[in-house]
């Protein structure tokens, strides 16, 4: 057998060289070598954090801290105008929930109120598990009418699981608490109605929402 | 001897037993919330600041909740060991303790109250190395009666790291006993009280020997830079990965009281003990001298426990190569050349002033050498 390498094996030898590096050591100096510079460097520093910096810590249950409006909290299920709840149970927020936490049970509008003569449908039900939601978003993006929000409402606790189960109730109270204190979200509508439940579709006239974004 | 005079010797040592076994746990439990205070403000934290004023009852209320805790024996342990391990640990740690003078103690005792359980034992500096190298064993016994390598692991570097820091420290201290003609600890600290309290400190003609006992002491208590057994990016918690609750908290307060011991080593062999300017060098029978002794000492005790914890959060962790390289290749040599000049400068009967720009020297001349060396070593690597 011929000891000559193929082209192809001196190929390879060539790549190899080239691709495989020593990384060394870093050269020590004089200075390093001493360690006590360093060493006083090190609590030269330590030193000024621990007397010459502002301390960051915020005093937590007497100071809040103020949250982002973009925040993804506590839901809340929105009001139209009249009062009513703004959702048209399409069950879009319960598909898209990556957590199955919604749970709603659709039922016809009652069609003898004239308050609902423009309305198909309304959530008989609707509840949301917030223990297992992971607060992604991901239903109010899906919403058609902006009906479901999430707000920056962070300290949610509960003395039990079933009480973390918010219902139709709940979740609009949490709407009432939220807009009266100037908390709505900035991500979807402001509790403006969504297209999708608009009676006339001539809103383009009007500038859009706040809030909208690029997106809207 | 009748009885009267049995008693009259054991009273003062039961007292002083007393004193350090009340005084150590609580000693652990507040120099963790010293420690975390002065990481908070090295953090730029503000440290624990809830229960009580300043939060200073905090340290009760975790040693509260760490008695109550649930006692959790794994089921793969040699329970006899096991549960041996960490008390071996604080017995050790506390047994160290019973040679340190932690206030003025006349190098002649004669009697009556006193701040020291064994008095006027010549050894007690060997006996004090003797003691706290057994330290190891609890470190040792834990890893391996925990049955985890990550344990096993931080115990078979806690016991190399004792075995190499063990070497410059006693080289070091060897100094300190040829200065002062006695390995008695009150007999060193009274070679220390010449003059106005200050000059006659072994600091001044040993500072090369104060770093390398300070730095081998540091790796003998197994604290950052040195923490190797228990570094939590490797080894989980190394060797008390498996421990929790009272058990842990044995080897968490055999580790203060170890840093305690290395401060008040520190402070009796370098800085000169109850010794200060204006503070009466003579240990007497009044109680105001003996007050302002003990408040000198405990002063600087606690300053070089802050210092210690300091360094904590000022410093990264050593490599292992580095630490055992650190031992082997730099404070043996130094520790060696150190005592060569110092025990020629003591035997030709030299003044000492000299030894201290020696040791400057001596430092610096090792510091080029390894820079030289490393400088010499990477050419050679690429070369070939
Ligand atoms: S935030 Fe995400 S997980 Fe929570 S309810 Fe909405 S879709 Fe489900
Ligand atoms: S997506 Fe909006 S409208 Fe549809 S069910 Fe959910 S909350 Fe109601």
């Amino acid at each position: 057998m011929s000891t000559a390498e193929t082209p192809v094996a001196q190929v390879e030898k060539k790549q190899k060289k080239k691709t495989v590096q020593w990384g060394d050591d870093p050269k020590i100096g004089f200075v390093e070598a001493l360690y006590l510079p360093a060493i006083a460097g090190g609590i030269a520093t330590a030193l000024k954090h621990a007397f010459f910096k502002k301390r960051s810590t915020a005093q937590y249950p007497e100071q809040k801290p103020e949250m982002p409006p973009n925040y993804r909290g506590v839901h809340r299920l929105n009001r139209d105008e009249e009062g009513r709840v703004k959702c048209v149970a399409c069950y879009m927020c319960q598909t898209a929930c990556p957590a199955n936490c919604i749970e709603i049970i659709a039922a016809p509008a009652p069609q003898d109120d004239p308050k609902w003569a423009n309305r198909d449908k309304f959530p008989a039900t609707f509840t949301i598990d917030e223990l297992r939601c992971i607060y992604c978003g991901m239903c109010e993006e899906a919403c058609p009418v902006d009906a479901i929000e999430l707000t920056s409402i962070y300290d949610l606790t509960g003395m039990s699981r079933q009480e973390m189960i918010f219902d139709k109730e709940k979740l609009l109270s949490v709407f009432d608490e939220t807009s009266k204190a100037g908390l709505d979200p900035v991500r979807t509508n402001r509790g403006a109605l969504g297209p999708a439940s608009e009676k006339s579709m001539q809103s383009t006239d009007s500038p859009p929402p706040p809030g909208r974004g690029k997106h809207g | 001897m009748n009885w009267y005079e049995i008693w009259a010797e054991l009273w003062p040592t039961l007292i002083a037993i007393g004193i350090i076994l009340a005084v150590v746990p609580v000693v652990g439990l507040y120099a963790t919330f010293v420690e975390r205070k002065l990481a908070a403000a090295v953090q730029d934290r503000l440290g624990p600041n809830r229960v009580g004023p300043f939060g200073l009852f905090q340290a009760i209320a975790d040693g509260i909740k760490i008695f109550l805790k649930e006692q959790i024996i794994p089921s793969h342990v040699h329970t006899f060991i096991y549960m041996l391990a960490p008390c071996i640990s604080l017995m050790t740690a506390m047994f160290a303790l019973a040679v340190l003078p932690y206030g003025p103690t006349p190098v002649n005792y004669f009697g009556g109250l006193r701040f020291i359980v064994m008095p006027g034992l010549d050894i007690s500096l060997l006996i004090m190395f003797a003691i706290s190298s057994l330290s190891a064993y609890g470190i040792i016994l834990g890893g391996w009666a925990s049955n985890n390598k990550y344990s096993l692991y931080g115990a078979i570097r806690s016991c190399a790291q004792f075995i190499s820091y063990e070497i410059p420290m006693g080289l070091s201290v060897i100094g300190v006993i040829l200065v002062a003609g006695s390995m008695n600890i009150e007999t060193i600290v009274a070679s220390q009280g010449s003059g106005d309290g200050i000059s006659g400190w072994n600091l001044w003609w040993q500072p090369l020997a104060l770093i390398i006992f300070f730095t081998s002491a540091l790796a003998e208590t197994n604290r950052l830079p040195f923490d190797l057994p228990e570094c939590e990016q490797e080894l989980v918690g190394g060797f008390h990965t498996e421990y929790g609750g009272i058990k842990f908290v044995l080897f968490f307060l055999a580790e203060y009281t170890h840093v305690v011991t290395v401060s008040f080593l520190t402070t009796l062999l370098f800085f000169g003990g109850w010794h200060f300017p204006g503070v009466p060098s003579e240990v007497t029978a009044s109680y105001g001298i003996l007050a302002l002794q003990m408040l000198v000492l405990l002063v600087k005790v606690c300053g070089v426990v802050c210092f210690i914890m300091l360094l904590r959060w000022a410093l990264p962790r050593f490599r292992f190569d580095q630490l055992m390289g650190l031992a082997w290749k730099g404070l043996i040599p130094l520790a060696m050349l150190n005592l060569v000049f110092l025990a020629v400068f003591e035997s030709l009967g030299w003044h000492r002033w000299p030894l201290a720009v020696l040791s400057v020297l001596l430092f610096v001349a090792a510091g080029y050498w390894s820079a030289w060396q490393s400088q010499s070593f990477v050419r050679k690597a690429s070369v070939t």
